[in-house]
This record gives C-alpha cells, sequence and structure tokens, in this order.
C-alpha cells in the first residue's frame, strides 16, 4: 500500500510538471503570496500614511518627468503610493478569497454530505435551499446578505463564503454520491463501521480531488466579487488598500488626466484570478479528467 | 414533452416561494425597526401606526408574510422610501434599459464567441487557437468595472469616439413608445435617435459581454473539438463530404448544444455584471437601482428589485433547460 | 488545407464587416447635428431634484429648478445680495419694523393663466407657518423654522396689497423675502392636484414645468407670457450626470452646453479649451466638521424655540469624548486645513476660520485659526482623559456639494489626520437625502456639511448654523448641537435692532466664543466654479449660488 501512494504523489508531481498552465498558475499565485507576506519589506511605501502627505497628490509614475522619485506607478488623489497600496492589497484579496472559499467549503461539505449521504427528504429539502440560493445571480447573493449584516471586509467575506456554498454543496454532494457506490462502502457499511467513521476515513478524502480543483476556481471568483462589492463601496472600506476600491476611489481623475490610479489595481486583479483560473483548469486536467463533464 | 414542461414549472415554484421568503426576511432581518425599514426615518407616528396595522407587524411572523405575499401578487410592492414612487413604476421605468444593455452584451457574446471558438476548434493548437483561448482566459479573469472604466478611458476620454454615459444624445428628440429605445427609434423612424442610442451601447455592451463571450468561446471550442473527434463526423468525411460542410452542416449543429446551455446558465454574470456595469457607466437600469437603494437603505426598493431580479433568472433558467432538453437528440424526458 | 484558409478568409470578412459596421456608428455621431432650430440649454446636475416645491427644499439641486419656474416678491440683482422689486413693485415698513406692506404687480400670470394676486401670497405663505391650513400636512417648512419664525401673519388687504406680519423686529427679514422659500406658488394649481401640486409646478417664473424623468432630466420650456418678456431660450433642460468626469465630457462632446461642479483637477483642461468658458467666483458659503457636543430637544409646537416643556436629551449621535472642549480643540489642532485646500481643493477654496464667509459684515479678522500641531493635539487629548484616544465614526455624504467637491475624499483625509493623534474613525458614507434627515436628527458623533449663504446677511449664517435654538432633533440646522445660550442670545439682540455697526460688534463677540468652544473645524470656503460653451452668454455667477438663467442666450 504504502509504495502505491508514492509513486502515485510521484506521478501527480511529474504531470502537473508538464501542465503548462498549472506551472504557470502557481507561479502567479506564488508571486502574489511572497508579496503578501513580505509586503512590509517589499512596499517601498506606507499605504496608508497617517498623517497623509497630500501634497504628493495624483502625481504620475515612472514614464513621466513629473513623477516623484520612489513613487514607481504614482499616487493617488491623497497622494499615496500605488505601487505600495497594491502590494498590501494582495494580502487582503489573498485572505478574502481564502477565507470565503473556507466558508464556502465548510458550509459546502455539511450540506453536501448530509444530503448526498443520508439522502431521503433530507436531500430533497437541502437540495431545495441551494435552489433558492442558486436563484439569485451570485453577486446579487453577496449584496443582499451586505444588505442585511451590513458593510466591510469581514461581512463582505461572510457574504462571498455564503454565495459560494450552494456551489460547493453540489460538488460534495455529487462526490459523495458517486463515492456511495463504491463497493468497498458497501463493505464496511456491512462489517458495522459507522456513518461518521465511513465519512471521515472515506468519503472526504476521496472528495479531495473536486473540492481542490473547484476550490481554487472559486477563490478566483471570490476575489472578483470581493473587488466587486469594494468597488461598490460595501466591502472593504476606506483606507483599506482593497483593490476594488482603489479602483472606485480613482476613476474620476482619468479625464483629468491621472490614469494610473485607476489601471494598475485592475491589472493586479487581472493576475490574481488569471492565476488561480491557470492554476484551477490544470489541477482539473491533471487531478481528475472525469471533471472535464 | 408538455408534462415535462409542466412538471419543471411545478418545480420552479417552490423555489420562488423561498425567493419571497428570503425577501420578506430581509425586512425583518436589518438593523432597526421594521415599519421605519420600510417608511424611512422621517416617517410620522400616525404613518408607522398606519404600517403596523397594515402589515399586522404585531401578529406572527407568518401571518405577515402572507400579508405581504398578497399584496406582491397584486403588484403592489409598496413604495420608495426616497422617491415616495412605487417600487414597480420604479422598475419598471428602469426594466428594460437592463434589457437592451443585456441583449446588447449577449449579442456580442454570442457573436464573437461562437465564431472565435469554431476558429479555434478548427485549428487547434495553431497560433490562432493559441490566442483565441489566451484572450478568452484573460476574458473570463477581467472584473467587468475594470474593463468598463479601461474601455471608457481609451474609447471615451482620450481617443473621444464615444460617449461614456447615459443612454442617448439629450439634444435629439425622443418619443418613448416601449422603454426599449433601440425598438422605439425603429418604430418611430426616428434615425438620429437610433444611432445615438446605438453608440451609446457599444462600450458598456461590450464590457459586459466580453466575459460570457469568453466563456462561449471556450465552451464552443472544446464542443466542437469533441463533435469533430466523433465517428459520425469521420464518417461524413469518408462520404467524402467537403470538409467546409462537414463542419458547417453537422459539426456545428452539434456543437451548439452545450453552447446554448452554456449561454442559459451564464445568465446570471450578465444580471451581476449588470449591477456592475450600469455604476460604471451611469446607465439607468435595475442594476444600478439595486446599488442606490441599498446604499440609501430603501428597503422596499431593494426587495422589489431582489424579486426581479431572482424571478428573471429562475425564467431563464427553466427557458433553458426546456431548450436543451428540446434540441439535445441525447437526452430523454424523464 | 486550401478550404480551411477560405473558411478563415470568409471569418476574417465576417469579423471586418462586424467591425466596420461598429466603426461606422461610432463616428456617425461625431458629424456635428445640423443646429436644432430651437435654442436648447442643456445643463449637467451633479444630482437629482429632491422635490419642485420652493418651500420645501433645502438642497441646491431643486433650487436651481424651481429658481427658474417660480419668483418671490423680490429678488437679488444679479451678481449680488441688494434685493430689488419683482412681484411686488413697492414696499412699506412701518416704524416699528413690525410690519411691511406689498404693493403686487398688475398684469402677471401663472403659468396655468390664473392671476397672479394676493390670495396667491397669502396661500404661499399660509400653507407653511399656519398648523391649520388645509396644504400644511404636505410639507416640512424646514427653512420657514429656520429662517421665517418671526413673520406671525400675512393678510390680504386688497387684490394688490399684502402686509407681512413680524412678531418681532427682524432685520434681515427684507432680503430673506428674495429667498425660494417664500417664491409665490399657485393656489388654483394647489387645489387641482392637493398633494401632488408640486409634480406639476406652477409659478410665474420665465420657465414653465414640462416633464421630470427622475434620475435623468427635468425639461422645462420658455414662457412666452412671462411679465418681463419672453426668454432667449426655448427649452432648458437640466441633466442629471453625476459622475464629474462623465459630465465635463459630455459639455466637451456637445451633449450638454453647461456644467457645474467641474472637478478641481480639470480646471486646466477646461481654461485650456477655446470652445469653453470658465466662470468662477468666491463663494458665500462654509465647508466644515460638525462635532456633535451631545444634546439636542423636540420641537414639538413647532415654534422655532425652545420651551419649558421642550426638554434637552441626548442626540442619538452622542459621544461622551465630544462633550469635552479639550478634545474638539484637539481635533482643530489635527487637522491640516491649508494642505486639504491646497491639494484637494486643488487651491479653489479660501480656509475658513470662522463660520461665515470673510466678505460678509460682523466677520471677525481678529482670531487667529488653530494652527496644525498634531503634538498640542495629543497633549490636548491627553490632558482630557484620552492618551490613548478613542474610536467614532465619521459621516460623510457620498454626492459633491457646492462647498465640498468631493466630500468622500476629504472625510478620507481627516480620517488620516485623526489616526495620527490616535482617533481612530471608521467613515459612514450615506446617500445624500438620507443624510440630510439622518444628520438633522443628530444620529452622528462627527460630520461633514457646510451651507451656502441664502440672503448675505451674517443672521443667514450664524443663526441658522451655530444658534441654540436651531438644535432641534429631526430638523436641526446646527448639527453640531452646539447649544450655548450666550451665543444664542447675542444671535437674537442682532436680529432685532437695523444698527448694522452694533450687529458687526454682537456677531464677532459670537465668533469669539464659538472660536472657543471649538464645537466644529472650520474647513473652507470653496469657490463657486460653473463651466459653459463658449457660445452660451449672459450667465451670471450670484454669492447665492443659485441658477438664473433667465438673461442667458445661445449665440
Amino acid at each position: 500500500m504504502p509504495r502505491k501512494r508514492e509513486t502515485k504523489t510521484h506521478e501527480l508531481i511529474r504531470r502537473f510538471r508538464y501542465n503548462k498552465s498549472a506551472v504557470f498558475g502557481l507561479i502567479l499565485i506564488l508571486f502574489l503570496v511572497v508579496l503578501a507576506i513580505f509586503a512590509p519589506f517589499i512596499a517601498p511605501h506606507d499605504p496608508t500614511p497617517s498623517p497623509p502627505q497630500l501634497e504628493n497628490s495624483l502625481k504620475p509614475g515612472f514614464w513621466s518627468n513629473q513623477s516623484i522619485p520612489g513613487y514607481i506607478l504614482g499616487t493617488d488623489m491623497l497622494g499615496r503610493d500605488v505601487l505600495s497600496r497594491i502590494i498590501y492589497g494582495s494580502r487582503i484579496s489573498l485572505t478574502v478569497g481564502f477565507i470565503a472559499v473556507g466558508i464556502a467549503t465548510a458550509l459546502g461539505i455539511l450540506i453536501g454530505i448530509a444530503a448526498g449521504y443520508f439522502g431521503g427528504w433530507i436531500d430533497s429539502v437541502l437540495m431545495r435551499i441551494t435552489d433558492i440560493l442558486f436563484a439569485f445571480p451570485s453577486l446579487l447573493l453577496a449584496i443582499v446578505i451586505v444588505a442585511v449584516i451590513g458593510q466591510g471586509l469581514d461581512k463582505a467575506m461572510i457574504a462571498i463564503g455564503i454565495e459560494y456554498s450552494p456551489q460547493m454543496a453540489r460538488v460534495m454532494r455529487g462526490s459523495v454520491l458517486y463515492v456511495k457506490e463504491m463497493e468497498y462502502i458497501e463493505a464496511q457499511k456491512a462489517i458495522g463501521s459507522s456513518n461518521l467513521r465511513i465519512i471521515f476515513r472515506h468519503v472526504l478524502p476521496n472528495s479531495l480531488s473536486p473540492v481542490i480543483v473547484y476550490g481554487t476556481l472559486m477563490m478566483a471568483g471570490a476575489i472578483l466579487d470581493a473587488a466587486a462589492l469594494g468597488f461598490l463601496g460595501l466591502g472593504a472600506q476606506p483606507p483599506s488598500p482593497e483593490w476594488g476600491a482603489m479602483l472606485s476611489e480613482s476613476r474620476f481623475y482619468i479625464v483629468s488626466g491621472a490614469w494610473w490610479a485607476a489601471t494598475f489595481p485592475g491589472i493586479a486583479i487581472v493576475l490574481a484570478v488569471l492565476g488561480l483560473n491557470l492554476l484551477g483548469d490544470g489541477l482539473r486536467d491533471i487531478l481528475d479528467p472525469r471533471l472535464k463533464e | 414533452m408538455k408534462w415535462y414542461i409542466i412538471k419543471r414549472l411545478l418545480q420552479i415554484i417552490p423555489v420562488i416561494l423561498g425567493v419571497t421568503i428570503i425577501a420578506f426576511a430581509l425586512i425583518h432581518l436589518a438593523p432597526g425597526d421594521p415599519a421605519r425599514n420600510m417608511l424611512g426615518q422621517h416617517a410620522t407616528q400616525q404613518e408607522i401606526d398606519q404600517i403596523r396595522e397594515k402589515y399586522g407587524l404585531d401578529k406572527p411572523l407568518y401571518v405577515q408574510y402572507f400579508i405581504w405575499l398578497g399584496d406582491v401578487l397584486h403588484g403592489d410592492l409598496g413604495r420608495s422610501i426616497l422617491s415616495h414612487e412605487q417600487v414597480v413604476v420604479e422598475i419598471s421605468d428602469r426594466f428594460p434599459n437592463t434589457i437592451e444593455l443585456a441583449i446588447a452584451a449577449m449579442i456580442f457574446a454570442i457573436l464573437i464567441g461562437v465564431v472565435a471558438g469554431i476558429i479555434s476548434a478548427t485549428k487547434q493548437y495553431s497560433a490562432t487557437d493559441y490566442t483565441v483561448m489566451g484572450i478568452a482566459l484573460f476574458g473570463i479573469s477581467m472584473p467587468v468595472f475594470w474593463l468598463g472604466i479601461m474601455l471608457m478611458m481609451i474609447f471615451g476620454i482620450f481617443l473621444g469616439w464615444l460617449p461614456i454615459g447615459g443612454r442617448i444624445d439629450l439634444l435629439i428628440p425622443f418619443h418613448r413608445v416601449t422603454g426599449l429605445m433601440v425598438l422605439d427609434s425603429i418604430i418611430t423612424g426616428n434615425g438620429a435617435a437610433l444611432i445615438s442610442v446605438l453608440r451609446h451601447l457599444i462600450l458598456p455592451g461590450i464590457a459586459l459581454g466580453t466575459i460570457p463571450m469568453a466563456i462561449i468561446a471556450r465552451t464552443t471550442r472544446s464542443s466542437m473539438l469533441e463533435v469533430l473527434r466523433q465517428d459520425f463526423i469521420r464518417t461524413e468525411r469518408a462520404k467524402g463530404l467537403s470538409e467546409r460542410k462537414v463542419i458547417y452542416k453537422h459539426a456545428i449543429r452539434n456543437a451548439m448544444v452545450p453552447v446554448v446551455t452554456v449561454i442559459g446558465m451564464n445568465f446570471g454574470l450578465l444580471l451581476s455584471g449588470a449591477i456592475l456595469t450600469e455604476t460604471v457607466f451611469s446607465w439607468p437600469g435595475v442594476g444600478r437601482l439595486v446599488v442606490d437603494s441599498v446604499y440609501a437603505r430603501d428597503y422596499p426598493l431593494v426587495i422589489g428589485c431582489i424579486l426581479v431580479f431572482a424571478l428573471v433568472f429562475v425564467i431563464v433558467n427553466l427557458i433553458t433547460d426546456l431548450l436543451y432538453t428540446y434540441i439535445d437528440p441525447r437526452i430523454h424526458y424523464e | 488545407m486550401g478550404r480551411d484558409t477560405s473558411d478563415s478568409i470568409k471569418a476574417g470578412v465576417l469579423a471586418i464587416v462586424v467591425c466596420g459596421i461598429l466603426l461606422a456608428v461610432s463616428f456617425s455621431g461625431c458629424v456635428q447635428n445640423p443646429p436644432a432650430a430651437q435654442k436648447i440649454l442643456i445643463f449637467g446636475s451633479s444630482g437629482d431634484a429632491d422635490k419642485l416645491d420652493p418651500a420645501d427644499v433645502t438642497d441646491q439641486e431643486s433650487t436651481s429648478r424651481t429658481d427658474n419656474i417660480f419668483e418671490s416678491l423680490v429678488e437679488y440683482k444679479p451678481g449680488s445680495t441688494e434685493i430689488q422689486p419683482c412681484l411686488a413693485t413697492s414696499w412699506n415698513t412701518s416704524a416699528d419694523g413690525k410690519n411691511i406692506t406689498f404693493n403686487l404687480r398688475h398684469g402677471v400670470k401663472f403659468h396655468d393663466g390664473t392671476d397672479f394676486n394676493a390670495d396667491a401670497v397669502i396661500f404661499s405663505f399660509e400653507r407653511q407657518y399656519n398648523t391649520t391650513h388645509p396644504y400644511h400636512q404636505y410639507g416640512e417648512w424646514a427653512y420657514w423654522g429656520w429662517m421665517f419664525t418671526d413673520i406671525s401673519r400675512v393678510e390680504k388687504i386688497d387684490n394688490y396689497t399684502v402686509n407681512i406680519m413680524l412678531s418681532k423686529p427682524n432685520a434681515a427679514m427684507m432680503t430673506s423675502l428674495a429667498m425660494f422659500t417664500v417664491a409665490i406658488v399657485s393656489p388654483t394649481n394647489a387645489a387641482v392636484w392637493k398633494g401632488d401640486a408640486f409634480k406639476h409646478p406652477v409659478g410665474t417664473g420665465p420657465f414653465k414645468f414640462v416633464e421630470w424623468v427622475k434620475d435623468d432630466h427635468i425639461t422645462l420650456e420658455a414662457n412666452k407670457d412671462y411679465w418681463r418678456g419672453a426668454p432667449k431660450i426655448d427649452k432648458l433642460i437640466f441633466r442629471v450626470i453625476t459622475d464629474p468626469s462623465a459630465r465635463l465630457l459630455a459639455l466637451q462632446a456637445n451633449e450638454i452646453n453647461g456644467m457645474e461642479f467641474p472637478d478641481p483637477s480639470s480646471f486646466a483642461t477646461i481654461k485650456a479649451n477655446p470652445n469653453l468658458q470658465f466662470l468662477s467666483a468666491p463663494g458665500m458659503n462654509i465647508a466644515y466638521l460638525a462635532l456633535n457636543t451631545g444634546y439636542g430637544y423636540h420641537d414639538t409646537n413647532q415654534n422655532g424655540v425652545p420651551d419649558a416643556n421642550e426638554s434637552w436629551v441626548k442626540t442619538p449621535g452622542y459621544f461622551a469624548p465630544l462633550t469635552n472642549r479639550s478634545v474638539r480643540q484637539a481635533i482643530n489642532y489635527a487637522i491640516n486645513k491649508s494642505s486639504i485646500v491646497k491639494n484637494l481643493y486643488k487651491g479653489d477654496a479660501t480656509v475658513a476660520i470662522n463660520g461665515m464667509p470673510p466678505f460678509l459684515f460682523g466677520y471677525n479678522n481678529a482670531i487667529v485659526d488653530y494652527p496644525y500641531n498634531p503634538a498640542k493635539a495629543r497633549e490636548l487629548l491627553t490632558e482630557a482623559g484620552y492618551p490613548n484616544g478613542f474610536n467614532t465614526t465619521l459621516w460623510v455624504m457620498t454626492s459633491s456639494r457646492p462647498y465640498m467637491f468631493d466630500p468622500p475624499k476629504i472625510a478620507e483625509a481627516i480620517q488620516s489626520y485623526l489616526a495620527a493623534v490616535n482617533i481612530s474613525v471608521t467613515l459612514n458614507q450615506v446617500e445624500w437625502s438620507t443624510y440630510l434627515q439622518k444628520t438633522q436628527n443628530g444620529e452622528h458623533p462627527m460630520c461633514l456639511l457646510g451651507w451656502t449663504g441664502d440672503n448675505g446677511d451674517p443672521d443667514n449664517f450664524m443663526n441658522v448654523l451655530y444658534g441654540r435654538d436651531k438644535c432641534t432633533i429631526g430638523t436641526a440646522g446646527n448639527v453640531a448641537f452646539y447649544n450655548n445660550t450666550e451665543v444664542q442670545d447675542l444671535f437674537t439682540q442682532a436680529i432685532q435692532t437695523y444698527n448694522t455697526t452694533e450687529r458687526a460688534r454682537l456677531y464677532k463677540e459670537a465668533q469669539v466664543i464659538i472660536h472657543e468652544d471649538a464645537p466644529f473645524v472650520y474647513l473652507a470656503h470653496a469657490n463657486q466654479d460653473l463651466a459653459f460653451k463658449s457660445n452660451v452668454k449672459g450667465f451670471v455667477l450670484n454669492p447665492t449660488a443659485r441658477y438664473f438663467f433667465y438673461p442667458v442666450s445661445i449665440t
């Protein structure tokens, strides 16, 4: 048994290395993770200097001869360094993405396993509930939840987590149904293993692949939704250097010529989401070609 | 087939009911007194007592729900706190604007997406293929509001080719018939208006349609690839049919099946995206209304918008489902 | 392979054709539209009107529309706050100052064809002050409570003569009568529409109401029978474009021919464009940060003063640290006003030291402003018992105001300045009409707000904004709920005497006390800026920031 697992892991790693999109995606994500963790050392300036240096308001970056040395990508309306804010913003986006998906997965596992494993009326009821949640276009659901629980980054995380839980529940349920068919589950039941034991030792580990794949892809969506909420003013609150909020703060100055404060945060979002999409796509190819269906 | 439709219709009733329950719960879950939430800060005690009595806010919750539901079914969604106008009027005023935007986006997405997907599939692994798929990957990774701002910046501000807000140049006289301005300008034979309306539709339509376009391109491509590999295609080729005929007559038709589903499934993206696009382009639609009313804590309006959005979404999903079962020869309806 | 190529060519051709159509449509709009037979002025507003009843509004978006539909007994001379006859041709004030008799203009008609006469004047006033009047229920009449409570009665002498009786002399009343609040509205129209009368507003002014598409535009058309002669433009359209960059682009693209509130960062662009003209003048306004000092009263009998049975209670936004004067002074020391004016207002304002514009009489030049000194701020906070600062909320409106172009940005800057002295502030951004309601209700610990003067009299700033009587919960003009009895007495004395020197002395004394008590951080007096196309002539900037389009022509 142990030898087989080793080879399987090695095989997975080998397939990973050959999958260009997965590798590229991983590199992008690792880059952002490094930025996030080492932000205080990498960022050239304080993202929210207090008191503010308003005299640096709306200065261009390295491409212009009116730039201030040390402010490579220029400054925003309150004189804050765009680059430093983007770097610190990676902390926020990655954290929100991760926690939101975590919440979605936790809820999804609960609902999905209950529905799939126990079946019957529990399944029907739970699936009806997820259908109802599915009836809301994704961002709208997050907006609705924020309308009730209030604005703020923490509330946005919860809202997005709830928004994605139906999808995760469906994935888990599907996985559980698939595993349930397997013979050795029948065997386990026959020899009297408790339901809980079966779930933990057999169902969950076998559901790992779809969770990893969908979790990665969902994190991309979560980051987009968090940025959208930040853009609408319903997520991260000032002076937080969240990428979506940075976009909405700066878009009115484009007409005066200051295009940088609204362009670069958007590029950061694209890179993060692109990385996660590539990684997720690649993982799907590697772990579970079945999932392409 | 008829029975299948009826069965599906019955299936969505509990879903719609569930949506109404969530919408109703909103008034009560939101912080503050529910009566004040409905009427606003400045309501007099008299008005509050009236509402309390009307909705029986002292009665148990489920009774209140049914009273409220009754009102909704009669088309009474209450009044906006800010404008004092009826919620149904506020929404119906803006609804055609969102629909037109969504249609414009969809046309863009389908035209470009399908064509790109087909080209990509027929030239698999070529430079064209990788370019198209690369663009599509970027497409689904872009925040729609950023794309809108970038398009606005480049084509509206720096190049000055296209307008960046509103639906029509106000100097042009316009007569509203249905509220669908493209249709109205055609009906009233107003050429100048038609051109102005179309010009105002381009940037928001492209912004909103890009993500669906990318998804459709990717799905079309994989669907085409799968179909092209299949046996019956080889048979057609063996028969001596020209490659073009093979592609057009057989492959595309079969490949479109999952694409139709994808279009329907991604309608939700269009609705969510509309909220953001309308905010960026100052588009007078329901999407912007949702945001404005959440910001203003105008609960009756928020609830009305949610109901409308969810209802439209559910109906479109239903239609897509039915369409899918209808056109896919492989599916048997239970 | 040959067939593949031809397929690609076909797809390519299709793509080119589609792009071609898109481009053609894009550029077709660039061809200049043939000049319209009508002269239409489309004015880009930053927000939609709240209501169109001139007596029931307090915001500039609403008044800019109503000022072109309605008129008052007297009006301001263009560009000044001196009054001249309008719907009244002459007037006489009694010796004791308590009666003003007006002779009304003959031959003026409302837009619905009915005559303007004394009945219309009585109706317009009475519905505001008489609680038993059948139309009193249709409005809140906030401005009446702020400025007109000294009017006890308006009576008809004959069809073209009215007498306004004051309960006590009021030195600013004559000039206040040029305000929009006491504009004359049509009683016949009100009788037809009752509560909805102002969805179909009818006045005597140069423009008639045509339609109101919410959040989009309001259309007015020329009143050909206007008593001064028809206006020079045929249509006046107020278009709502909330995004200032979109507003400027619309102006540059000829979609509108005038706009308000250009972004200060875009002034250079506007001035450099030969097709545009940039109008700017010092504003008669004040922008401030109000610190809720804690207590207000409910004016249950609506008489504008706190009576014995109307007790003082904590406002919903009561916050203990702000009841302490040292804390408020510390906040004044912590904010760098000149940096805000220079970098956020982009120099388009002057730093405010007192709560009224420097060019009004009674301004106290001798007061020295709190300098920017964060160290002193921290010291004061420690003395006051807050060595580690505290957390609170700063309320801010989301839309542009005449005195503050980008309130959320200024709020963020203040948030940052306060953070440097350990005061941690969360921003609460609220949409404008809700914001007005809630700040008038005292729900904020701190809020940003401001004021544009209505009549050029210092009372209009000082008494309305800083008087104890105005701490009415629900309709407060004094959003710091600053309830200093001595200051209120100074204001009351100042309004009741006609001696300007005496009045100036009293206002100066009040400013000294207010400065010490520091219930506000006075930020700036913003300039008034508008932009028009070069061919729009005749628009005059008014200190009251009211927009009158009657003299405007398009060449």
